[in-house]
């Protein structure tokens, strides 16, 4: 499953950034924050064709030796970007899709809370329940 | 299999498929060039197997001679050397020649073909002109030749003979046979390839599905998948080819991907072997038969087996113009093949799998740039970059691991790694050996020494940063330049690092990455110490000291660090200012007293909470606050205090991040507080509550979407500010305070010398040679010393004042800077009008400024003549003194009186005026006061408004020639009074009698109540034709003692009292008739009736203007019922001329026709007198008029007569309607007529038969108002 999994404001500072407790938290940092290079590239290159009906997600932003890099982005711009191990070969498109999809509609649940603040990085436990799921391998 | 044949294969892109030829060599050779040519001019509809799209091709072919040997054996699958088609060339035309030679070779070669099952021929034979002249004419029809040629081969196949006539020839009929023939070979072309491509594919799916069974072998399958491959190429479709090479990468992972799952397959144990050689991907061959071949006998390596694929599918992809592609797939190769070699557990040499793909990386790039132009490659960067950082940071890792990177160079141990990694390059290939820039030699410099390293490892860097910045990929780009920064770290050049670690640190900063900020700051620093940068030293290490993403043994070390320089006093001239936002925050200041407003000399404090963000307490030695003072916006007297007061708030919450980190903060990024409203929604009918809710009233602010909105500013996101120490000359200052880590609180004592406005600046805090200094204290926080102006305020106890009632004032005095000293006294001036009664005791309360009783002490009051003295006791400055009084303010006698009255000495003598105020009904009375100061020689003038509780009106009420003044006391004012003793008197007629006729001497008077009190006036002699009259009584509040009743006065004056006419009226039923009835005509009867002589007045007025004749006046008469009781039949006005002489009388009758049945009230009857037109004074249209449009006619009769104007003054209604044409040269000549005064017309009303009505308000009339 996912090795680190972050949530990016609209302005691209982080509200939520969690890894693995056993991997180097600071090289996801710099892992997720790169990515937003290629996640603003297809974003504007997104918005220059097809307008409105833009597809969500971003599919691989670049992978590395040890890593993929997925992306997503929500119509306010706030993106989501999976790390996913290079040696888990079991995660397909698909499944990387419906991670995402899952991501949001726990964010979405956070953005409805009115005691959150939005901008404030999320503290939300069931939010993160939700990405714990994602990290560690089912069953 | 191929390769057992003798026959080598030279694979090269020259392949095109075989088709044999057979039969007449020579005729075959002169046709071959344009045959050649031909076959592929036009492209042929390729419908395919398996529901592929069909696809259009050129055909091309490599026509070789025909050999037993090239028909394929049983069981060989290659389909490279194989025949696709078998063509007979035959120029004969001779039956004979045919059946003696031709027949026999053209069976022999059609039964070698049967023995091979191939059924892909065709005969082709060749007529010419010239064959035909040479042989003899009509031996046999050309035709027959054909004919027999078919019926002997081509059974029921009648298309595999084809005619080709005059091939040399230019001419139309050659063309067309040429085309025919070309279809045709098109045709069975196609034909072949779809037969027998179809039978390999099956034969090949046949084979995968065996990959299960043991002793299947990889390899072998590639090798047949890939002859696929060749003969797809061949046939120019490359996507198909690349398909394939696809389906073997695709297989291949599989098994990979299943080998980590555990599932082992026997034939990848090749692929297992320790890899030995890792000389990179070799693109620049169209073939790579050296790996070809090693994959062929089973030996290769995985690293050559994806090498090979990878050559195989770059060519390709290069033929269909993606070279993009390349480079992406190239990306993942390398990926994937170091993750491959992973999960197989192969034992690779350390640094080996750096230098593969390292030269892979290089040699994809050089490959892509040998077939792109410079200009193309500039604008696909975005597909390169990543092989250029992943090729960068491959030579990093490979300099690091051979010692390349540290400063004393590589180590013997460092020395025999770089060699054994040189020897797995093994030589270098001949392709490149004349080339300069190879891969090879570049990898090989680079491992030689420490400078070439330095200088491919800054070469690489920087075009990969370049790029990354060409592209946009600015995060990127300063990635590899943090990268860059640890290499110049470690070859000691702090400097060079500094830059890159800045402008990544920024980026990281504004972007509001916390993480990433503490660790490039920790490099940061560890620049600064070694080149010495003591400043910026401690300003990063106070931020790292801060920093809660640090342990705390980290957080103490840079703190101890900034302490240990501190404690340094060899330098006292040397200190260092450093940003406070990183040492601690100022979150609180609080100023007692709260108003942030004292007068001079008063105690302020200020309290300040820092936060201090040192993870050990700090002792400081001094905290200071620098002041801007002005003396400008100084309220010098004390009256801007409460408008400053509201922007100065005596506590300044100072927002939770540092304000000189930039403008966004998460308070000011979450938009402006809710303004709530509560909403209730009542049912209008009863009033109970439907619903209730909340409302926001600022919507528009709050849901307004903030677009430009930057990262809330975590703890450790601030870049130090730049620092501008400003001295000023007051400061708040705190020796010796030691900040614990957390909230601490300071309490600063600031200076209050002088007046006017102090606004902290600049916030410092000294810890030995180290100063911490806030630049600027936003938002600004003010405080104000004030030197107040003795002041001094009377106002009202309570709403409103009321004149004529004793009344309590309050008498104010701030001292402001004036002490009042024992003997100090106020002298006010005494007026008539409101004077100031002395009451038994007066208490003065003195108040500090904070509103606390300081004393309390009774005054003396010593009244005189002129001034009353009040002695003041001593007050102390900026103290309240407040004391009350009781005045009187007398009521003013009548309602007309002089406005101003001179003194003797000329002077104008200020008299209260009386005036109607537009908020209450009752009218307002300002009375002035002048006081003496003890602080200034000028008087104060101050003003006090009083109300007059009362209204007054008075009217004449006449019965016959009885008269009754009637006083109406209405009491405007909010309280009750009780009224007593009221009295009205005369003053200038001693005969004449008022007769109360009020039955109660004292009367409550309500609130908005009326009391009306009458009098009959009697006289002896003749009636008075003026009265000068005073009403007076006494009030005072309800269930008061008799002597708090205050007089109460009202002065009028009546003129002409005396009744002049009585009107009487009559209403008559019809003739016969006893009842009047409703719609019958009634009579009505006026009689009017002179009561007087002419009196003196009315003589002398009418002797002036009508000298002769009988003295009369005219009069007016109109009969008008508003109320629609009565029709009025008939004439309704006219005008009667009476006689000035008493019980003169004129009757007229008018006609009135009753129109409801019951008691009605008489229709008015209006009586007005008629005035010369020369003693009109002022023409004015009025209002009121009393004169009816249908009196015109005659009222233009009368112009020029005179009215009798007895008592009448010129202050009548004056008509205007429509005379100016009748009368151009009178000008502005008309009659006027003119009400009577109240009390000179009495009419008396008869009661109207039958309707059963007496009129009874006869008894009592106003003359206008019948």
């Amino acid at each position: 499953m996912a090795v680190c999994i972050a949530v990016i404001a609209k302005e691209n500072y982080p509200l939520y950034i969690r890894s693995l407790p056993t991997q180097n938290e600071l090289k996801f940092h710099y892992t997720v924050h790169t990515s937003l290079d290629v996640v603003e590239e297809k974003i504007s290159a997104v918005g220059k064709s097809v307008g409105d009906q833009r597809e969500l997600y971003l599919g691989l932003l670049y992978p590395t030796e040890d890593y993929k890099v997925y992306g997503y982005v929500t119509n306010s711009k706030v993106k989501f970007v999976i790390v996913v191990d290079s040696s888990n070969t079991s995660l397909r498109d698909n499944e990387i899709r419906s991670m995402f999809r899952k991501l949001h509609n726990s964010f979405t649940d956070v953005m409805c809370n009115p005691f959150h603040n939005p901008g404030d990085t999320i503290q939300s436990k069931t939010f993160d329940g939700i990405v714990s799921g994602m990290m560690v391998p089912p069953g | 299999m191929e390769c057992q044949e003798e026959k080598p294969i030279i694979y090269t892109m020259e392949n095109k498929p075989i088709v044999t030829c057979a039969g007449d060599q020579g005729l075959f050779t002169s046709l071959y060039t344009s045959l050649a040519q031909q076959l592929p001019r036009e492209p042929m509809e390729w419908r395919r197997t398996y529901g592929r799209a069909p696809k259009m091709i050129h055909l091309e072919a490599n026509f070789v001679q025909f050999k037993e040997e090239l028909l394929p054996k049983e069981g060989n699958k290659a389909l490279l050397t194989f025949p696709f088609l078998h063509i007979y060339w035959t120029d004969c035309c001779d039956t004979e020649a045919y059946k003696s030679t031709v027949k026999e070779d053209m069976t022999r070669w059609h039964n070698s073909l049967r023995a091979h099952s191939s059924a892909d021929w065709v005969i082709i034979v060749v007529e010419t002109n010239d064959t035909k002249k040479k042989n003899k004419t009509n031996i046999l029809p050309r035709s027959s030749i054909v004919d027999k040629i078919r019926s002997d081969f081509c059974n029921k196949q009648n298309d595999r003979c084809v005619v080709l006539s005059d091939p040399l020839k230019d001419s139309s009929r050659s063309q067309e046979s040429w085309n025919a023939l070309l279809l045709k070979l098109r045709t069975l072309l196609l034909m072949s390839f779809t037969k027998n491509l179809g039978r390999f594919e099956d034969d090949m799916r046949t084979l995968r599905e065996k990959r299960t069974q043991p002793g299947w072998s990889f390899c072998e399958y590639f090798m047949v998948q890939e002859e696929l491959a060749f003969v797809f190429e061949m046939l120019q479709q490359f996507e198909d080819a690349l398909v394939q090479y696809d389906e073997l990468d695709a297989l291949f992972t599989q098994y990979v991907l299943n080998f980590g799952a555990g599932d082992t397959a026997n034939w990848l144990g090749s692929f297992c072997a320790p890899v030995r050689s890792w000389s990179g991907l070799l693109l620049r061959r169209p073939i790579d038969m050296e790996k070809r071949d090693g994959i062929q006998r089973g030996e290769a390596s995985l690293l050559d087996l994806r090498s090979y694929l990878f050559s195989r599918q770059c060519t390709l992809l290069i033929f269909l113009l993606r070279p993009w592609e390349v480079t992406q797939r190239a990306l993942e190769l390398l990926h994937n093949c170091v993750q491959e070699l992973r999960l197989l557990e192969v034992s690779v040499l350390e640094g080996a799998l750096d230098c593969w793909v390292f030269l892979s990386c290089l040699e994809v790039l050089h490959r892509i740039e040998g077939c792109c132009d410079p200009a193309q490659l500039a604008a696909n960067c975005s597909h390169t970059v990543g092989l250029w950082a992943y090729a960068t940071d491959k030579l990093k890792s490979l300099g690091e691991l051979c010692g390349l990177v540290s400063e004393k160079g590589p180590t013997s141990e460092d020395l025999n790694r770089t060699v054994d990694l040189l020897a797995g390059l093994g030589d270098e290939r001949p392709e490149t050996v004349s080339s300069l820039q190879s891969p090879y030699k570049k990898l090989k410099e680079a491992l030689s020494s420490v400078e070439a390293f330095e200088r491919h490892y800054l070469e690489l860097s920087h075009a990969a940063m370049e790029m990354y910045r060409a592209i946009g990929r600015l995060r990127s780009a300063r990635l590899v330049g943090k990268s860059l920064a640890e290499f110049y770290m470690r070859k000691g050049d702090p400097e060079r690092a500094e830059a890159f670690l800045q402008e990544a640190v920024k980026s990281y900063t504004s972007e509001g990455w916390s993480l990433p900020v503490t660790h490039t700051r920790k490099q940061i620093a560890e620049c600064q110490k070694l080149l010495g940068r003591t400043e910026d030293y401690l300003q990063t290490s106070a931020l790292l000291a801060g920093d809660g993403n640090l342990t705390t043994e980290e957080r103490k070390h840079f703190c101890q660090e900034i302490l240990t320089f501190a404690a340094k006093s060899n330098d006292q001239s040397h200190k260092v200012t450093l940003s406070m936002a990183v040492f601690s925050q100022l979150t609180r200041l609080q100023f007692r007293p709260a108003t942030a407003s004292v007068h001079s000399g008063a105690v302020l404090e200020a309290e300040l909470t820092l936060r201090c963000l040192m993870p050990v307490s700090v002792r400081i030695q001094q905290l200071a606050v620098s002041i801007h003072f002005d003396l400008e916006r100084a309220g010098t007297n004390g009256r801007s205090k409460g408008a400053s007061r509201a922007t100065n708030p005596g506590t300044v919450e100072f927002s939770q991040a540092d304000p000189s980190a930039g403008p966004a903060s998460s308070v000011a990024a979450a938009g402006p507080p809710l303004e709530l409203d509560e909403i209730q929604d009542r049912s209008p009918s009863d009033n109970s509550l439907n619903s209730t809710g909340v409302v926001c009233k600022n919507t528009h602010l709050v849901m307004r979407r903030h677009d430009t909105g930057s990262p809330p500013d975590t703890a450790n996101c601030v870049s130090p500010p730049a620092l501008t120490v400003k001295d000023g000359a007051q400061m708040l200052k705190v020796q010796d305070v030691t900040l614990e880590p957390g909230n601490n609180s300071i309490t600063f004592t600031a200076p209050s010398g002088q007046p006017g406005t102090y606004t902290l600046r600049q916030l410092y805090a000294t810890v030995g040679q180290v100063q911490f200094v806030l630049p600027h204290i936003y938002p600004s926080v003010q405080y104000e010393v004030y030197s107040q102006e003795p002041q001094l305020t009377v106002e009202p106890l309570s709403e409103p004042l009321l004149a004529g009632l004793p009344q309590t004032v309050k008498f104010t005095l701030l001292t402001g800077h004036y002490a009042v000293k024992k003997g100090d006294a106020l002298q006010l001036s005494n007026t008539d009008t409101m004077p100031i009664l002395p009451s038994a005791s007066c208490p003065a309360r003195i108040t500090s400024p904070a509103a606390e009783l300081v004393g309390e002490s009774a005054l003396s009051i010593q009244s005189s003549e002129k001034v009353t003295s009040i002695s003041l006791p001593a007050t102390p400055p900026y103290h309240t003194l407040e004391f009350h009084l009781e005045v009187l303010c007398i009521i003013p006698h009548g309602p007309d009186r002089p406005a101003n009255e001179r003194l003797t000495n000329g002077e104008v003598r200020h008299r209260p005026r009386s005036y109607s105020h537009p908020d209450t009904p009752m009218t307002a009375i300002d009375q002035r006061m002048s006081i003496d100061c003890p602080w200034s020689i000028y008087s104060t003038l101050l003003a006090l408004t009083f109300y007059i509780p009362f209204k007054t009106k008075h009217s004449v009420l006449s019965a016959g020639n009885r008269k009754y003044i009637q006083v109406c006391l209405q009491n405007v004012s909010d309280v009750n009074f009780t009224l007593a003793e009221m009295q009205l008197t005369e003053k200038q007629h001693e005969l004449l009698e008022l007769q109360s006729l009020n039955t109660k001497t004292q009367q409550l008077l309500c609130s908005k109540h009326s009391l009306f009190c009458l009098w009959e006036v009697r006289w002896k002699d003749d009636p008075p034709s003026c009265l000068q009259c005073v009403f007076s009584a006494n009030f005072s509040p309800p269930k008061q003692d008799v002597s708090t009743f205050k007089p109460f006065h009202y002065q009028f004056q009546l003129e002409r009292v005396s009744t002049l006419y009585s009107v009487r009226a009559e209403i008559l039923p019809p003739a016969g008739e006893q009842h009047c009835r409703c719609g019958l005509l009634s009579g009505l009867e006026v009689c009017i009736t002179r009561l007087t002589e002419a009196t003196e007045g009315e003589a002398a007025e009418d002797s002036k203007t009508d000298a002769d004749g009988p003295k009369s006046t005219k009069l007016m008469y109109e009969v008008a019922d508003s109320s629609s009781n009565w029709a009025v039949c008939g004439r309704s006005s006219g005008m009667v001329s009476m006689p000035m002489a008493a019980d003169a009388a004129h009757k007229v009758r008018i006609e009135v026709m009753p129109l409801f049945a019951g008691h009605l009230p008489f229709p008015k009857i209006k009586v007005l007198k008629y005035l010369p037109h020369t003693a009109a004074v002022a023409i004015q249209p009025d209002p009121d008029s009393c004169v009816e449009n249908d009196s015109l006619s005659l009222l233009d009769k009368a112009l020029d007569d005179q009215g009798d104007t007895a008592s009448i003054r010129s202050r009548g209604s004056v008509h205007s309607v429509g005379s100016g044409d009748q009368q151009p040269q009178r000008g502005v000549a008309m009659p006027r007529l003119e009400p009577f005064d109240a009390g000179q017309m009495f009419g008396l009303y008869g009661p109207v038969p039958a309707q059963k009505y007496q009129n009874q308000r006869g008894g009592l009339t106003d003359s206008n108002a019948h």
